[in-house]
């Protein structure tokens, strides 16, 4: 090993060395291409950084101004005080706090639903044997890539049919599996169950449900708590069932947007409301974000 | 019927026991054993296909179904309110496809589409690379990076709405501080298309690059050292050992950014809140999902609407196909290049290990 640092350092490390004992923060000869990263670097991350957070600044900017703040020339730089008061104005204009309490209830039962069930079906494809198993494996796979919401027509006209327009109901039902969930906790059980683990309770006398609840679902927890995370922010941010089926009790998004859709359209307002509806995610951001970076870069492996 | 779960009275004691040959324990033993006996057999046959039966039961119900009978709609004349009139077979498609309005929207959505994926693949593998290096701080970086992800649609729409306003938006206001013309980003075809584009690139960027990071560390340092005992410095080693190493994941975000890319709609339809047309005034970036709604909800012409989602999804369908078909030909290529070149690579490693006094090895390749 210090052979190969030898001749990395001595090969291709020159420049790196040279650069690294100008900064001083390099360390030459020390960890081959391991090395700590120059200003460059940090350049860099600095300005994705500001591209990532300052819209939602510059919402929140103007959101506690007044209209006025958006007509200066130049952008203004510090909050103003009347974000509580736009605020305001964003309750009188839609049901929030119904809007807020329907995306909960909407975002949970999926949520419920879809974890569930995937784990379920992902514990049966990835460690039971029955007849048509790989069939019914392949369809899942190829369902991945089928565009569903394109299905919309024949939904709005059975939530017609059944008069469930405007109730949580028609927003909940068509997103209550998804054939993802399944291929993802198949994926994740496949490797991390041993079959002697599952065996050992069958012969201790355990019933195929039970097996199933003592071993397969405590080894799910991970992968469950994942696909929890992101169908909760799927089901969160979808605008376009919510939009057709129940523009009068509206989800969260569906009410955001009613800010815009009025006559004389307030931006500051509209932004107020922008970074409220945003808070509650920001909110998942700070306790789960480290859940969310794992959770992306899982998905990657996986997929 | 094989299982690997033996179900263990099947199996174990009680089995010969009920076929013990004294009479009286055998009935009474039987009565008690068999009901039991069968029982299990039934949970170890019949369990697995309960476990999935809600998934595929509920997945028939709410995508396949829907989908099918969207194809039923498009054959008719189906009007949202009269409900299903008559048969026209094939009309509906041979309207669309001659409909330039279809046509519009079609070219909006590739336009959008391309000027999002292409920019935004770029500057995710650019940050990725720049996030897989020895930095300080890691989490607070990744986590600044994915930020924009947990703005939802509709909030980014309404931001960037106002950031692109011909008025009195951001951007427009610097570009007269500069004195520079402002831009019509909400009235002009190529303006509105890039406005739309940068708020799928503000929001998933971060996101595509987490993945992206995720399949480069998991590319083994080996090859990184041996590139490097071979005179690569860290852009060529980016170019000829990291990009090579992670295509099928470039792959599958490809994949995932086409088929979300081809069915955009909240960023579109709230661009413009004036204008009652979804997609602008002249349709100026009115994308094929936006133009479907329009149809079905707007105009009330279900049967239409149908046919123009039928197309959406056999393209859909179609791209995603020709990617997977791509990427398992360049993954079988890759594979056999790169497991050659990496035993190349190895082998010189170990070579230049043996003898680690001597200079780098020369050109081998």
């Amino acid at each position: 090993m210090t052979a190969t640092k030898a001749i990395v350092t001595s090969g291709s490390g020159d420049r790196a060395a040279s650069r690294g004992s100008r900064d001083g923060r390099g360390r030459p000869g020390g960890q081959g291409i391991e090395r700590r990263p120059g200003w460059l670097t940090y350049t860099l991350l600095g300005v994705f950084f500001v591209a990532g957070a300052y819209p939602l600044y510059w919402s929140f900017v103007v959101g506690s101004s007044d209209s006025s703040a958006l007509t200066s020339t130049w952008p203004p730089l510090l909050p103003g005080g009347r974000f509580w008061q736009n605020v305001g104005e964003v309750f009188d204009t839609v049901p929030f706090w119904l809007a807020l309490g329907n995306s909960i209830i909407v975002a949970t039962v999926i949520t419920v639903s879809v974890v569930v069930f995937s784990t379920l079906a992902g514990y049966a494809f990835a460690k039971l044997r029955f007849r048509g198993r790989e069939g019914l494996m392949v369809f899942v796979i190829a369902t991945l890539a089928v565009p569903t919401q394109l299905g919309i027509i024949p939904l709005f006209m059975l939530m017609k049919q059944f008069g469930w327009t405007g109730t949580l109901g028609a927003v909940i039902v068509p997103t209550l599996v998804t054939a993802f969930g399944v291929f993802f906790m198949r994926q994740y059980l496949v490797d991390v169950i041993p079959d002697e683990l599952i065996e050992a309770a069958r012969v201790d006398g355990a019933s195929m449900i039970s097996t199933f609840w003592h071993v397969g679902v405590p080894a799910a927890r991970p992968a469950m708590a994942i696909l929890g995370l992101f169908t909760f922010m799927t089901a969160w941010t979808d605008y376009l069932w919510p939009l057709l089926v129940a523009p009068q009790n509206p989800t969260l998004q569906v009410a955001l947007s009613q800010l815009q859709s009025a006559r004389y359209v307030d931006y500051s307002v509209v932004l107020a409301g922008a970074v409220l509806a945003t808070l509650p995610l920001l909110i998942l951001f700070v306790i789960a974000g480290k859940q969310l970076i794992s959770g992306i870069m899982a998905g990657a492996v996986k997929g | 019927m094989t299982s690997t779960i033996t179900p263990p009275t099947e199996a174990g004691a009680p089995e010969p026991r009920g076929r013990h040959p004294r009479k009286a324990a055998r009935t009474t033993m039987r009565a008690d054993l068999t009901p039991r006996q069968r029982l299990n057999r039934w949970d170890v046959k019949y369990s697995p296909y309960l476990y999935v039966a809600p998934f595929f039961v509920l997945f028939g119900l709410i995508g396949l179904f829907p989908l099918v009978y969207t194809f039923v709609v498009s054959l008719n004349d189906w009007n949202l309110l009269t409900g299903p009139g008559e048969w026209v077979g094939f009309q509906n498609f041979t309207d669309e496809l001659q409909s330039p309005l279809f046509w519009n929207s079609l070219f909006n959505t590739f336009s959008i589409f391309l000027l999002s994926a292409v920019p935004q693949l770029i500057a995710a593998i650019v940050i990725a690379a720049v996030l897989d290096q020895n930095i300080r701080a890691k989490t607070f970086w990744r986590l600044s990076v994915i930020l924009p992800y947990v703005v939802t649609p509709v909030a980014v729409t309404l931001i960037f709405s106002n950031i692109f306003g011909e008025k009195y938006g951001l951007i427009n206001n610097l570009l007269t501080t500069f004195g520079a013309d402002p831009v019509m980003w909400k009235t002009e075809t190529l303006p509105s298309h890039l406005a739309i584009a940068t708020m799928v690139n503000w929001r998933w960027t971060g996101y595509n690059a987490l993945i992206l990071l995720a399949a480069m560390q998991a590319v083994p340092r080996d090859v990184h050292e041996a590139a490097a005992i071979d005179g690569a410095g860290a852009v060529r080693r980016f170019f000829s050992v990291t990009i090579p190493s992670i295509r099928p994941t470039i792959i599958f975000v490809i994949i995932t950014a086409t088929i979300g890319g081809l069915q955009i709609f909240t960023e579109p339809k709230l661009f413009n809140a004036t204008s009652s047309i979804p997609g602008g005034p002249q349709r100026q970036y009115q994308t094929t999902v936006l133009y479907l709604w329009d149809l079905a909800f707007n105009r009330q012409d279900f049967g239409k609407a149908a046919a123009v989602a039928w197309m959406l999804f056999i393209i859909v369908v179609a791209i995603g196909l020709i990617n997977f078909w791509l990427s398992r030909r360049i993954a079988g290529v890759e594979a056999r290049t790169s497991k050659r070149r990496t035993r190349r690579r190895l082998d010189a490693h170990a070579a230049a290990r043996a003898e680690a006094s001597a200079p780098t090895p020369e050109e081998r390749a």
